[in-house]
């Protein structure tokens, strides 16, 4: 017993050390609002209908600007994203022109293709987004909580397409729009989503609120697309290693039997 | 191999006769695994199997993901990226790649400090100490250097930065840096070398555990005791010693599964958490990121680095008395480089003859603030380089050099050591008093 306490201790020192990058993107005064989203914790998943939705999101508004370009199209099929029928993903790719240095021209794609990189030159690609903007770090600056809440990237994402306040101002003829989201506060993004901007064939709510978070869904898929996989894959080692666990503390146990209780 | 009497290895059959004239590798590996072990050892005895697997696992994840990634800085990210996305289990192997590497260090800390306490640095354990020292050296440039692969934005400045710390170096530091760099600046040719070097440096460290082992097979285990095994006859030896197989590997092993568990959590189910966001953002030498930070096992020694700034008179001293060659800069530098290599000094530095923190009653506390000063550095690393963060590593980096250049030596001087208990074996009946006894030998105080 006394053992596994001292082991539970270096275990919750373990996670105590990880502060560098919790603590270091902590400085500026951002709201971020803590979305609910199906794949939190060790036991959510994606919902299929609401990365469909996201998806049909950001081919309908953001990918005039923004693109995808680490993700190749055909993943749109895969098991634990938005599972499209392999139709469907044929033809989602033809409205897109990609660059074939084979035949030095551009020709319409093809799933094996990738989206197509950022169409405006300052707009960010969004392939990473939901992970290279962290919007949680407790609590205090450790960043624990990302173990049931995620590192809130998209909860970052989501915040900032509804963290618009109307407010805007001209510097150095560029309009910035105040975000109370966005790190400094004020963006060069117009805001792209009002609400009821896309109408879902099955009649879905189209607020402002729920077409973020379905975005922010999509967007932390496109981050991190193998997650349903890894999340099975920590599962079954977590499970075998504790089984195993038990039968070495067993055989342990009755090893040193014969040595620590001697007759 | 070891100094304690014990049985070796004696060839039975022919086949085994005829290996054993030629080489006696089976005798070798036997005796390795049968060495004589004091049976008393405790649970901080169990992180050298963890660092030995951790190698393994860098290894292989390592040699399986440099055949999926190029390292060229056009490619470098999207390769990293197709790892994730297109090879087969790739986003586990990285994962467990990137997440291995803090175990890793996890563990050599956790292997250091218990050297640190239970005196494993002192004669005849030098030699273990400072080769130890040099594997934990080479895994911090190959963990560096590993950082970089990736081309994201913390890599590229955290190669900027840390490149840029052999810079400072009188007279040779900028031809040093542009050799270390490839060119003027952090480039293709950085992450190629740095590529071909986290490779190599991998073998390197084997090769050194091998030496490690080897030299601390000679000398024996050290123990919480830091009382010698009984080496007068074999029977003696046996009452102090068990074999390693199957007593401490099983041991090991229960351990290293209950370690791993909570590894495989953290890589299934928060396998960010102990990167930096930022570095999922492609390398950009246009855009510098507000904080660079290094990797959380980096920060305590990051922070003695950023500690000494021109205004702190023992750097004003040294660059007067220098005529400016020790400037603020490379004072941190040897002040990083100095706190590491001060350790690989304590056999020299600590004069106390009892080698166990068990039986030091002063040596205790000033031990366990160093643990403290450890954790505080590694917070104020984390800090931005402003007040009151410059000054508090001001005080935490100077207890660093004070534990082992002022304390070590005074102490074994002005401290009165506890008993300490005749032989291993009496220290282990004290813990599990035989039932004839009925318990009284763990009241008996030790002689």
């Amino acid at each position: 017993m006394n053992m596994i306490k001292r082991l539970t201790v270096s275990a919750a020192l373990i996670l105590g050390l990880g502060t560098s990058g919790a603590m270091a993107a902590g400085a500026y005064d951002t709201h971020i609002e803590d979305f609910d989203f199906s794949f939190e914790g060790p036991f959510g998943s994606y919902d299929v209908n609401q990365l469909q939705r996201g998806l049909q999101i950001y081919t309908e508004i953001c990918s005039a600007c923004h693109g995808l370009k680490f993700v190749p199209i055909r993943t749109l099929a895969d098991e634990g994203g938005p599972q499209l029928p392999d139709e469907q993903v044929i033809e989602y790719a033809k409205q897109f022109e990609v660059f074939d240095p084979e035949i030095d021209d551009f020709r319409e794609a093809v799933p094996t293709d990738h989206f197509p990189a950022s169409g405006l030159e300052n707009a960010p690609d969004l392939s990473l987004m939901a992970k290279k903007r962290a919007g949680f770090h407790g609590p205090y600056g450790l960043g624990i909580n990302q173990f049931v809440k995620g590192i809130g990237g998209p909860e970052y994402i989501a915040s900032l397409l509804t963290g618009y306040t109307g407010e805007e101002k001209e510097q150095a003829g560029v309009t910035f729009y105040e975000n109370t989201a966005f790190p400094g506060g004020w963006i060069a993004m117009a805001p792209p989503l009002y609400g009821e901007d896309v109408e879902f064939a099955d009649g879905h709510e189209n607020d402002l609120h729920h077409l973020s978070a379905d975005l922010s869904a999509f967007l932390m898929w496109t981050a991190e697309p193998k997650m349903m996989a890894r999340k099975q894959a920590g599962f079954a080692g977590v499970i075998f290693l504790t089984l195993l666990s038990v039968l070495l503390y067993l055989t342990n146990k009755r090893l040193w039997a014969s040595v620590k209780n001697k007759e | 191999m070891s100094g304690i009497p014990h049985d070796h290895y004696e060839p039975k059959s022919n086949g085994e006769k005829w290996l054993h004239r030629r080489l006696p590798i089976v005798g070798l590996l036997s005796d390795t695994l049968l060495i004589p072990t004091p049976k008393n050892l405790n649970w901080m005895w169990i992180w050298g199997i963890v660092l030995t697997f951790c190698l393994a696992l860098q290894i292989i994840t390592g040699i399986v993901l440099a055949m999926h990634y190029t390292p060229h800085v056009d490619n470098a990210f999207a390769s990293v990226e197709h790892i994730m996305r297109n090879v087969n289990g790739g986003h586990m192997l990285r994962y467990m790649h990137q997440n291995g590497a803090s175990l890793f260090f996890i563990a050599v800390y956790a292997h250091i400090f218990r050297g640190l306490y239970y005196g494993s640095y002192k004669a005849p354990r030098e030699v273990t100490w400072i080769i130890g020292m040099l594997i934990y050296l080479l895994m911090m440039g190959t963990a560096f250097m590993g950082y970089v692969l990736p081309w994201g934005q913390m890599s590229f400045w955290g190669a900027t930065v840390i490149t840029g710390l052999f810079g400072a170096i009188p007279f040779v530091g900028e031809s040093l840096q542009t050799l270390l760099l490839g060119g003027p600046a952090v480039d293709n040719a950085t992450l190629n070398r740095f590529f071909s070097l986290h490779y190599l440096f991998p073998f390197i460290i084997a090769g050194l555990v091998i030496v490690h082992i080897w030299a601390f097979h000679t000398t024996g285990n050290n123990n919480p005791t830091g009382v010698e095994v009984r080496r007068g006859s074999k029977e003696e030896a046996q009452k102090d010693t068990l074999p390693f197989w199957p007593y401490f590997v099983i041991k090991d092993l229960f351990a290293l599964a209950v370690i791993l568990a909570v590894f495989f959590a953290v890589v299934g189910f928060m396998p960010n958490y102990l990167g930096h966001p930022d570095n999922y953002i492609e390398a950009n030498p246009l855009a510098t990121p507000a904080h660079i930070v290094p990797e959380w096992y980096f920060l305590p020694f990051y922070a003695i680095l950023r500690a000494f700034t021109s205004d702190v008179w023992v750097v004003i001293i040294a660059e007067t008395l220098t005529g400016g060659i020790i400037d603020a800069k490379f004072f941190g530098v040897l002040a990083m480089f100095g706190s590491i290599a001060i350790m690989a000094l304590a056999p020299w530095l600590d004069t106390s003859s009892v080698r166990s923190g068990r039986y030091r009653p002063m040596f205790k506390w000033w031990f366990w603030l160093l643990v403290v000063d450890f954790f505080v550095l590694m917070w104020l690393g984390a800090m931005p380089a402003e007040e009151p963060y410059a000054t508090f590593s001001l005080i935490a980096s100077a207890y660093w050099f004070a534990y082992f250049l002022v304390i070590l030596p005074l102490l074994g001087v002005i401290e009165k050591p506890l008993p300490q208990p005749a032989t291993i074996e009496e220290d282990f009946n004290a813990h599990y008093p035989s039932k004839a006894d009925g318990g009284s030998a763990s009241v008996k105080p030790a002689e």
